[in-house]
């Protein structure tokens, strides 16, 4: 694949939603990410995925404007995400983004319905029914309406997440930005949030980045994906295209393989050395 | 070994007056989304209820317990040389001037304050606060800013109805236990204690150290590591200081109103 040209691979060329470029952010003294060029198209599910601790989340925070980076350029619908007062990133989260955390970022003090209503009532003047009607729709998308009047510390980690997302579609965002949606997750809570995340991604035309490391679950619904480690993009396409890939490191991440150019033992000296030494002190 | 020692002064002051210029800028964006909770007063009522409602019953047992010891102890010394008419006096001025700002400061810092802090710092790390920011809605306006004035009128209002017990507790000793007549009680306080010089001073002393106590609980709990340790340091540190810092103020409102 070839690195400096910008990548798309659907139809339309230049509907591109975010565009990242030479970005560069590091937490105190250790680089989190070293200079990466990113485009990520309007109306597809684009995967960022990598090793823990590469600093995917990071990256969401960054496009969503909670941090600052060092250096470079991320421009949301042609806005540069960093250059905008504080109100107008306040207009540009609420017109385009939202976000479904690992943890679901539910208030607690809040039951599920009123969680949900929360954003409609900071943002719209929309009446009481109004808001009722669709705080439902959302939760039956999600499958939730009949758990309206749980709070939060009653449901389970997947129903959390349910809830989130209904909550993150509530204003109706333009895209959606899922943190490690699937992590701890039984196998099928994660099925059924696999299958919401592309059926939302069709039937309301968003723009989806899912973070995450969970290889086959996250390949089986995205258009494109990104690997980033060690602060770069390791390598960039459709699935299909990561799986026919010749480096030997997207080969192991793709695979899950225990050994390879990432080594199963952390440096240092030989385990021979090291006994040796314990023997004799 | 001296450089490792100046070395580490130097880090240690550096991160101090960061700490510093944080607080300063924290509560510089806090006074600025004041005005947003004209918008939300029922964010403001529920706050006010969490911090101040919540927070009667230790203020009002505490009081009625130090305006009962106070008027004995006054009995004590005051008896040897017939003054015991002067015990009303001395319990409503030491009330008024010193225990009940400090008292009331104090149990709200371990009360009221510690629990802000921990609220705020789980919200930080259950993600609820950046949750916040993703749906446009500013976390300052939402969560700080109700939470921040709702202490800030509490503590004021908590100190009037701790003085007011305390004094009703050394009048019941005075009067109950000691025997003295109701009237010479009330008519000591009436004549000695002046409105502006001790009442208006005792309001101003509790309104300073809510403000300071309410601003140290926010900021350390919006400051704090999000982990359990963090959040258990954070804690500590907003009782602390907030506690140590009703303690320091004192002094200083005491020498400016009374002394100098």
């Amino acid at each position: 694949m070839n690195m400096d040209t910008p990548i798309n691979t659907s139809a339309q060329p230049n509907d591109i939603l975010i565009e990242i470029r030479n970005l560069h952010f590091s937490r105190g003294d250790r680089p989190i990410f070293d200079g990466i060029d990113m485009d990520i198209s309007r109306g597809q599910i684009t995967a960022i995925m990598g090793p823990s601790g590469t600093g995917k989340t990071t990256l969401l925070k960054l496009i969503g404007g909670q941090l600052k980076p060092d250096a470079g350029t991320i421009k949301v619908d042609g806005e540069d995400v960093h250059k905008l007062s504080h109100k107008a990133l306040y207009d540009l989260r609420r017109r385009m983004m939202g976000m479904l955390f690992q943890s679901g970022a539910l208030l607690t003090d809040l039951s599920v319905y009123d969680n949900v209503a929360f954003p409609l009532r900071e943002h719209t003047h929309l009446s009481e029914s109004m808001i009722h009607h669709l705080v439902l729709l959302k939760l039956q998308a999600v499958g939730l309406r009949g758990a309206r009047n749980l709070m939060p510390a009653e449901l389970s980690g997947g129903m959390a997440r349910r809830v989130a997302l209904a909550r993150a579609i509530a204003l109706d965002p333009q895209m959606i930005m899922y943190d490690e949606p699937f992590t701890g997750q039984d196998p099928i809570s994660m099925g059924v949030l696999v299958t919401l995340i592309r059926s939302l991604n069709e039937a309301l035309g968003l723009s989806s980045i899912v973070v995450s490391h969970d290889v086959p679950e996250t390949c089986s619904i995205s258009d494109y994906v990104y690997l980033i480690s060690a602060g770069k993009v390791v390598e960039h396409g459709s699935p299909a295209q990561l799986a026919k890939s010749e480096s030997a490191w997207v080969q192991q991440f793709m695979g899950g393989l225990a050994d390879g150019p990432v080594p199963f033992h952390f440096k240092g000296p030989s385990i021979m050395d090291d006994l040796m030494q314990s023997g004799l002190g | 070994m001296l450089l490792d020692f100046l070395q580490q002064l130097g880090h240690r002051s550096l991160s101090i007056f960061a700490r510093l210029g944080r607080a300063s800028q924290f509560l510089l964006v806090t006074l600025m989304a004041l005005p947003s909770v004209v918008m939300r007063p029922f964010l403001l009522v529920k706050q006010m209820y969490n911090t101040g409602v919540q927070t009667l019953l230790i203020i009002l047992v505490a009081g009625i317990f130090v305006g009962m010891v106070l008027a004995l102890q006054a009995y004590i010394v005051l008896v040897d040389f017939g003054a015991e008419e002067s015990i009303s006096l001395m319990v409503s001025l030491s009330i008024l001037r010193e225990l009940g700002p400090v008292f009331t400061g104090l149990l709200f810092a371990g009360r009221a304050g510690s629990a802000l802090t921990a609220e705020i710092g789980l919200m930080k790390s259950t993600e609820q606060l950046s949750g916040m920011e993703m749906m446009a809605v500013d976390p300052m306006k939402y969560i700080i800013a109700p939470r921040f004035l709702a202490g800030v009128i509490s503590v004021p209002l908590l100190a009037l109805i701790f003085m007011a017990v305390a004094v009703l507790g050394g009048f019941f000793v005075a009067t109950d236990m000691l025997g003295q007549y109701e009237g010479v009680f009330w008519s000591q306080m009436q004549v000695k204690v002046d409105f502006y010089d001790d009442v208006v001073n005792s309001i101003i002393k509790s309104a300073v150290f809510g403000f300071v106590v309410v601003w140290i609980a926010v900021f350390e709990g919006y400051d704090c590591v999000p982990t359990s340790e963090g959040l258990g340091q954070a804690t500590t540190r907003s009782v602390v200081y907030s506690s140590l810092a009703v303690l320091g103020l004192d002094f200083v409102l005491t020498a400016v109103m009374y002394a100098v």
